[in-house]
């Protein structure tokens, strides 16, 4: 093998966002991993600071840069590297590489684009070009009409016929895409798409036809393998991403399996792949009929769903063959004696399923589509469809149980519910069975395949054998073991069982625990080997299964496992920075010299890659099979705090089932997850809180507010990014809001807190051990209270807080530790009002901001934790954020562009999806670089603003002075234009939407006048007036950038006006750090 | 009530499982096969003659079974005449199947050949059993039907399967004699396809004054060391001139009639993924293989010599000869099933029949 590289410039794909989720730090620490084996010095550009990938020891130098044309040239010129890998950073990665092509920046630096050369990449994004080339190899694809215009597009519907699909080309998850069955609305829809692309396709549709892909491999010797194909659950119509999928295909015979096989392999060759490349098909359910819908050449969310589905590490491999590798010169790396030329066998089936947070926004249509929604997914692996599905329902961890037994799930009109899909679907279907419908029914209604149709009839049937029984002594073994088989939880049975009336049904389920075990009904651990045993595996990637008489593992026994609980499935408030604290606990365990064991079921993740750890188990994270795996492995104890709320909601049920939970004792833990208990510790400690009542009844909650005044904040006890909690302000909100709060959880009463405004919110996050903090880092939010802390922008260490401040907050920090006895990482929220501190919650586990403060201040708190947890040593010298030289901004990155109609304002629910972190030298520097790094592009002419209430008006009146000083041309929505002129800066009034024969806000933004928004709600939680909603919903949907909080607003002008694209460092990483 | 039977191997290890075919006890060898599709062309591939398998893909039974459709006297999806294998063990079963093309459940075609299958068995852990002690005897028992091991290697199998009569297909330009040993009926199909006419004679028939273009020697079951008439005819073979192609147990025979010598796997390659490497190049092909026994190379005779080599365990997974137009696959370019990938090996063959046409 010769190659002459030896520097590679890698791109990643930024924030996580819906469409381009965690799946790229896999696939992006697994190139840079397979670089670094070939010698070759990797430079990474990717803003994402919670990462793995962006971790020290995986790439040589990182930038924490917008991955766009001009950063990625300006990192070029710095470090002329001689290769350049766009595969690896999703749809972001590809466009920007696409971009510095057609520039001709990669021919002026000489950079070589390792793998699938760009003319490949660019074959198969046009999609008028890709039909043609297939047409050129007799591959049939839907028969289709790229347009570049609003009447081109209805002409060519008129000569395809309705119903039709429209797509946007160059996007990522299907934006702007969807179906339409008439012209009206396709006209709405190909206006949106056309703000996306210059290019739409309309397309026929293919409804109702099976969706299936491969994922395919080529080296430079022409040798191709597939390495999985998978079945889409939905048929065509729903977005692979929306869609169930299942791995292998269940429903194709050999001939089918084969003949998409062997087109997908034509189709790689032909397109000159080198590398990794997707090929998805809709396959007609009558006959072998079918289309090629799309090729993507480069990793994707289905390829490493893939990896993580066969054990075949796609990035990596795709990584090597781009330096010139035959497949067959590779190891496979579960064997480490067979080849990489394989394609791997399974012996187990895989079933993904997306998570949605659809709940999270106002105003989104709960429809699922042709376009992407959902946030996260999770994979369930089992002996057969039953089991997986029913795991994959508790994983994606909303409260369901499985396919069956979630009394909360009831639809009005289920017919309704199956023949339009929402993210319920298939809890519609489970209410189908109930109520008699046969698979045909469901059939006619759905087009799902009656395959999976009946698999899934086949658990509510075994739902009502179960229900025939009404203790555990008079169920036969046979029938329990069945149960288990087929997936269903202990939870499941004593529901249908034992049929308790309420109760958290935890002495229910360790009923069924025991009755089982006495029949030695237990699971066993199977191995994914990748060849289904036909060689041995030298790795630990594991799942559990009751399909099965034997362990594949025989177990030490020496109490030297250390298990680590990871976080599921991502979603809005959990997500990759969890990933990183969960990678980085394995590694503390490691170093502390145990085995490190780790639980998780999420495909896009790093920590679910099987060389990370000693022992992975792909499974749930559910009480029933951690203990499972507690009873197999009798690990030393248990980490329960660097996964976030899954594992750290379980500390108090572990500890009780004599479980060793490592850190701090889940007493403390329980202690402040309690409101109660934490008040009165704070009360007795003299910390101040805010005033607040835990509240049962609506007469009291109206007392309450009468003594603290509006507004206020009313949540559940026990939450997660800020779920179901809501600021109300007046009494009309408070009534609507009470509804939905008491449906959330009826354990817990309704708690009303006192809500500050214009107050400082801080962030604390700390390393303790035995109750004496180690470490710590504050950092500030941009935005006053109010935001969530996960949509807000952090700034570390923070510039604005007065000295005493800080000082006052690490002193409440050290009265908490000690008083909790903390041992591991913990997490404060604090507001702060002219030196006036209050504590609003704390987390006694590892943040979302503890990667961002880790890297900043070059300390790795996650890997302390551990040393805090196992005993180990600890430094004596430990650095302190006043010697930081640098600054860093964490900006949060949202994706309304994806959820139509929701609303797009920020509140104390979370609604970010990822986010970033940049670093510099000062400031404003640092919040530019982050802000332009989640997609603010710096205006070049004129700005809408509408500044709402009047404090956020006075806010914004310097920074509107500054973008007049600038040059730039304003517009306000009347009350702003009259306030700024009153203050004299011009400003053009401009109408509301819906004013008619007036030049209205809208207007502007449909026109492209303007190219930055500021939209400031009137008020913190009120549905808002319809205007403003238009506004804000026109500037997401025709991509123009959008502020909706004043103090974030102001930060960037701000920065953007002090300083410009070509004054912003541009420096590595290490370079802030030395 | 569903029926129970017990898989019983020699070394005395039993899993019991819920009967889903034929309700009447089998002896056979074990084996088993990492195939994700295809049930109903492997139950009918005459190379499992006398064999049990088991599949270590765990779902099987989902899209049925295609009818019985014939399409130049061979059934159009299927490898036989019949289901070949004596028994069928898998994980999780399907009789709810869904396919358009399906006419019956795998259930309902297994009882009507009287095969019996079983399904609740942790193949897994029978799978890795039979990697580690090397495939072995084995019988499917029902109630109080024992039966006695059998080993099926000591039988001649290829006479079980291969065909009674001379029988011919198509009218193409090349004329192929097909020496039947057990032959699959895509390797008729994949020959029709390039114009040929097939005359397909039994094992044992002596071809050597026939007339035909090329001799294709197809795949078949068991011990290839028991067909010594067929070895002593492909000798006189290869002693001419005429183009030969052979697959799995035709690749043996050939070699044994060259002068090397063939061995059991320990367990055999039975998947659709297995990596050959043709020799002397960077190509790497995915195969499907169906076989027991493998040619030892260190015998091949000097004038003979490797072309394809297993990526996983360097077997030999075909030869030809150095100066003649001879040559094999151990594997299976037909496919049927897996994958299609060297396919074009066929038409090596027919390049290959055309030259040697074009000299004489």
């Amino acid at each position: 093998m010769t190659h002459n590289i030896k520097k590679v410039l890698v791109l990643g794909s930024g924030a996580l966002k819906i469409g381009e989720a965690g799946e790229f730090d896999y696939s992006g620490s697994q190139a840079l991993k397979a670089m670094k084996e070939e010698g070759i010095k990797t430079v990474l550009i990717n803003p994402n600071i919670a990462t793995v990938q962006t971790s020290k020891g995986i790439a040589d130098e990182i930038y924490f840069l917008p991955v766009t044309p001009y950063f990625v040239e300006q990192v070029i010129l710095k470090e002329k590297p001689d290769g350049i890998l766009l595969a690896f950073g999703g749809q972001t990665a590809l466009n920007c590489g696409i971009e510095l092509f057609n520039a001709g920046t990669l021919e002026k630096y000489n950079l070589k684009v390792l793998g699938t050369p760009i003319e490949t990449i660019i074959k198969t994004e046009d999609r008028e070009i890709f039909a043609n080339e297939l047409r050129k190899i007799d591959v049939k694809t839907p028969k289709s009409m790229a347009v570049e215009s609003i009447d081109d597009a209805l002409a060519a519907a008129g000569e395809l016929g309705f119903p039709i699909i429209v797509r946007a080309a160059f996007t990522l998850g299907g934006q702007g895409s969807g179906f339409c069955n008439n012209m009206d609305e396709l006209r709405t829809l190909a206006e949106n798409a056309l703000s996306y692309s210059s290019q739409i396709l309309v397309e026929e549709s293919l409804k109702g036809w099976k969706e299936v892909e491969y994922e395919v491999v080529r080296d430079a010797y022409d040798n191709c393998i597939t390495v999985c194909n998978m079945e889409n659950f939905d048929p065509l119509g729903i977005h692979t991403g929306e869609s169930i999928v299942i791995a292998p295909s269940q429903t194709l015979t050999n001939s089918e399996y084969h003949k998409l096989r062997s087109l997908a392999l034509k189709i790689i060759r032909h397109m000159g792949v080198v590398g990794e490349c997707n090929v998805q098909y809709a396959l007609d359910p009558n006959s072998e009929d079918y289309r090629v819908i799309e090729v993507n050449a480069r990793l994707s969310r289905s390829s490493a769903l893939a990896s993580k589905a066969t054990g075949y590490p796609l990035a990596f491999v795709a990584a090597k063959l781009g330096l010139g590798y035959a497949l067959q010169d590779l190891k496979n790396a579960v064997t480490k004696t067979t080849t990489a030329c394989f394609e791997p066998a399974l012996d187990y089936v895989v079933c993904k399923i997306p998570r949605w947070d659809l709940n999270k926004f106002e105003g989104v249509t709960k429809e699922i589509g042709s376009s992407m929604k959902s946030v996260g997914e999770v994979m369930a692996i089992g002996r057969n469809f039953e089991e997986a599905i029913q795991k994959g329902l508790r994983m994606i961890g909303q409260g369901m149980h499985g396919f069956v037994g979630n009394p909360h799930s009831k639809f009005e009109d289920v017919d309704q519910e199956l023949s339009n899909p929402t993210d319920m679907r298939i809890f519609a279907i489970a209410q189908a069975f109930e109520k008699g419908y046969s698979v045909n029914q469901i059939h006619d209604l759905t087009a799902i395949d009656k395959w999976f149709l009946s698999k899934l009839e086949n658990i509510s049937k075994l739902k009502w054998e179960l229900k025939k029984f009404n203790q555990l002594d008079a169920l036969d073994s046979t029938l329990l073991r069945k149960a288990k088989v087929y997936g269903f939880s202990d939870f499941q049975i004593a529901r249908f069982v034992l049929k308790p009336q309420d109760g958290n049904m935890e002495a229910e389920l360790l009923q069924v625990r025991n009755a089982r075990k006495k029949l030695g009904i237990v699971p066993v651990v199977k191995q994914i080997d990748t060849l289904a045993a036909e060689y041995p595996a030298q790795t630990n990637y594991l799942y559990l299964t009751y399909s099965g008489s034997e362990n594949d593992l025989t177990y030490e026994n020496d109490n030297k496992s250390v298990i680590v609980l990871g976080s599921g499935a991502y979603r809005i408030g959990s997500s990759v920075e969890f990933d990183w604290c969960s990678v980085n606990a394995l590694n503390g365990v490691k170093k502390e010299g145990y085995r490190s064991v780790m639980i998780n079921y999420n495909p896009e993740t790093v920590s679910t890659d099987y060389d990370v750890c000693d022992r992975l188990y792909f499974d749930e994270l559910s009480f029933e099979r951690v203990l499972d795996i507690i009873e197999l492995e009798q690990p030393k104890g248990v980490v329960v705090s660097v996964g976030g709320q899954i594992p750290n909601n379980l500390s108090m049920r572990l500890h009780k089932a004599n479980v060793k939970v490592l850190g701090t004792s889940p007493e403390s833990i329980d202690r402040a997850e309690n409101r109660k208990t934490f008040s009165a510790m704070l009360d007795y400690l003299k910390i101040d809180q805010p005033r607040w009542e835990e509240l049962t009844s609506i007469e009291a909650i109206h007392n309450f507010i009468d003594e603290v005044g509006f507004p206020v904040l009313i949540r559940p006890s026990y939450v997660l990014s800020g779920a179901a909690m809501n600021v109300v302000s007046n009494k009309n909100e408070l009534e609507h809001f009470l509804n939905l709060a008491t449906q959330v959880s009826k354990q817990y009463p309704v708690v009303v807190s006192e809500f500050i405004q214009q107050a400082k919110e801080i962030e604390f996050d700390g390393v303790a051990k035995d109750g004496e903090v180690l470490i710590d880092a504050i950092s500030e939010h941009v935005e006053f209270a109010g935001v969530h802390s996960g949509d807000a922008t952090l700034v570390f260490p923070p510039q604005k807080l007065y000295f005493e401040t800080i000082r006052r907050i690490r002193k409440i920090a050290k009265e908490i530790a000690k008083s909790l006895n903390i041992t591991g990482p913990f997490n404060m929220q604090l507001l702060a009002k002219d030196n006036d501190i209050k504590v609003i919650e704390c987390n006694l586990r590892a943040s979302r901001s503890f990667p961002f403060v880790s890297k900043v201040m070059d300390y790795n708190f996650v890997e302390l934790a551990m040393k805090a947890m196992l005993n180990g040593t600890i430094p004596s010298q430990m650095p302190s954020m006043f010697e930081l030289e640098n600054i860093g901004v964490k900006a949060s990155q949202f994706s309304f562009s994806r959820l139509s109609k929701a609303d797009p304002i920020l509140g104390v629910d979370m609604a970010s999806t990822g986010e970033v972190g940049c670093i510099g030298p000062d400031y404003y520097d640092a919040i530019l670089k982050s802000m332009i790094s989640v997609g603010y592009r710096i205006p070049k002419k004129a700005v809408l603003i509408s500044s709402g209430p009047i404090r956020s008006k006075i806010e914004l009146l310097q920074s509107t002075q500054m973008l007049q000083e600038k040059g730039y041309k304003l517009y306000g929505t009347r009350g702003t234009a009259k306030f700024l002129s009153e203050n004299d800066v011009e400003i053009e009034a401009v109408a509301w939407p819906d004013e008619k024969g007036e030049k209205t806000a809208l207007d502007l933004i449909r026109n492209k006048e303007v190219d930055f928004v500021i939209n400031i709600p009137k008020n913190l939680s009120e549905n808002e007036l319809y205007n403003d909603y238009q506004i804000r919903r026109a500037a997401i949907d025709l991509n123009v950038p959008l502020v909706t909080n004043a103090r974030l607003a102001s930060a960037f002008i701000y920065s953007f006006c002090k300083k410009s694209l070509e004054t912003l460092d541009i420096n590595t990483y290490s370079h802030y750090l030395s | 009530m569903l029926k129970q039977a017990k898989l019983i191997l020699e070394d005395g290890s039993e899993y019991l499982g819920t009967s889903f075919g034929y309700e009447g006890s089998v002896a056979g060898e074990m084996v088993f096969n990492t195939a994700m599709t295809g049930y109903p062309e492997s139950l009918s591939d005459p190379s499992y003659r006398g064999q049990i398998l088991v599949t270590t893909f765990p779902l099987i039974g989902n899209y049925g079974v295609p009818g019985d459709r014939k399409e130049d006297d061979l059934f159009r999806h299927f490898e036989s005449e019949k289901i070949q294998l004596s028994g069928f063990v898998v994980s999780d079963y399907t009789e709810d199947f869904s396919h358009w093309n399906a006419s019956l459940s795998l259930s309902d075609w297994m009882k009507e050949h009287q095969i019996p299958g079983i399904y609740g068995v942790d193949t897994r852990a029978l799978t890795k059993k039979l990697r580690n002690g090397g495939s072995m005897k084995a019988k499917i028992v029902f109630d109080d039907q024992d039966l006695p091991f059998e080993d099926p290697n000591s039988r001649h199998l290829v006479s079980e399967v291969s065909t009674t009569e001379i029988k011919t297909y198509g009218n193409g330009k090349h004329k192929v004699l097909l020496l039947d040993c057990g032959v699959k009926n895509n390797i008729i199909r994949c020959l029709l396809k390039r114009d040929t006419t097939i005359t397909r004679v039994p094992y044992d028939f002596d071809f050597t004054n026939e007339d035909y273009d090329g001799l294709f020697i197809s795949n078949g079951p068991g011990d290839p060391k028991l067909n010594v008439k067929a070895i002593e005819h492909v000798k006189t073979a290869i002693n001419q001139d005429r183009p030969i192609m052979g697959i799995c147990l035709g690749t043996q025979l050939m070699a044994l009639a060259a002068g090397a010598d063939t061995y059991k796997l320990k367990y055999g390659h039975r998947s659709h993924n297995q990596p050959v490497l043709l020799n002397g190049t960077k190509r790497c092909f995915i195969t499907s293989q169906n076989h027991g026994y493998a040619i030892n190379t260190d015998t091949l005779p000097s004038d003979w010599e490797v072309l394809f080599e297993n990526a996983n365990d360097n077997t030999c997974e075909g030869i030809k000869h150095k100066s003649k137009p001879f040559f094999a696959s151990q594997f299976h370019p037909e496919a049927s099933s897996g994958p299609t990938d060297t396919e074009f090996l066929f038409d090596e063959f027919i390049e290959l029949m055309e030259k040697y046409k074009g000299k004489a």
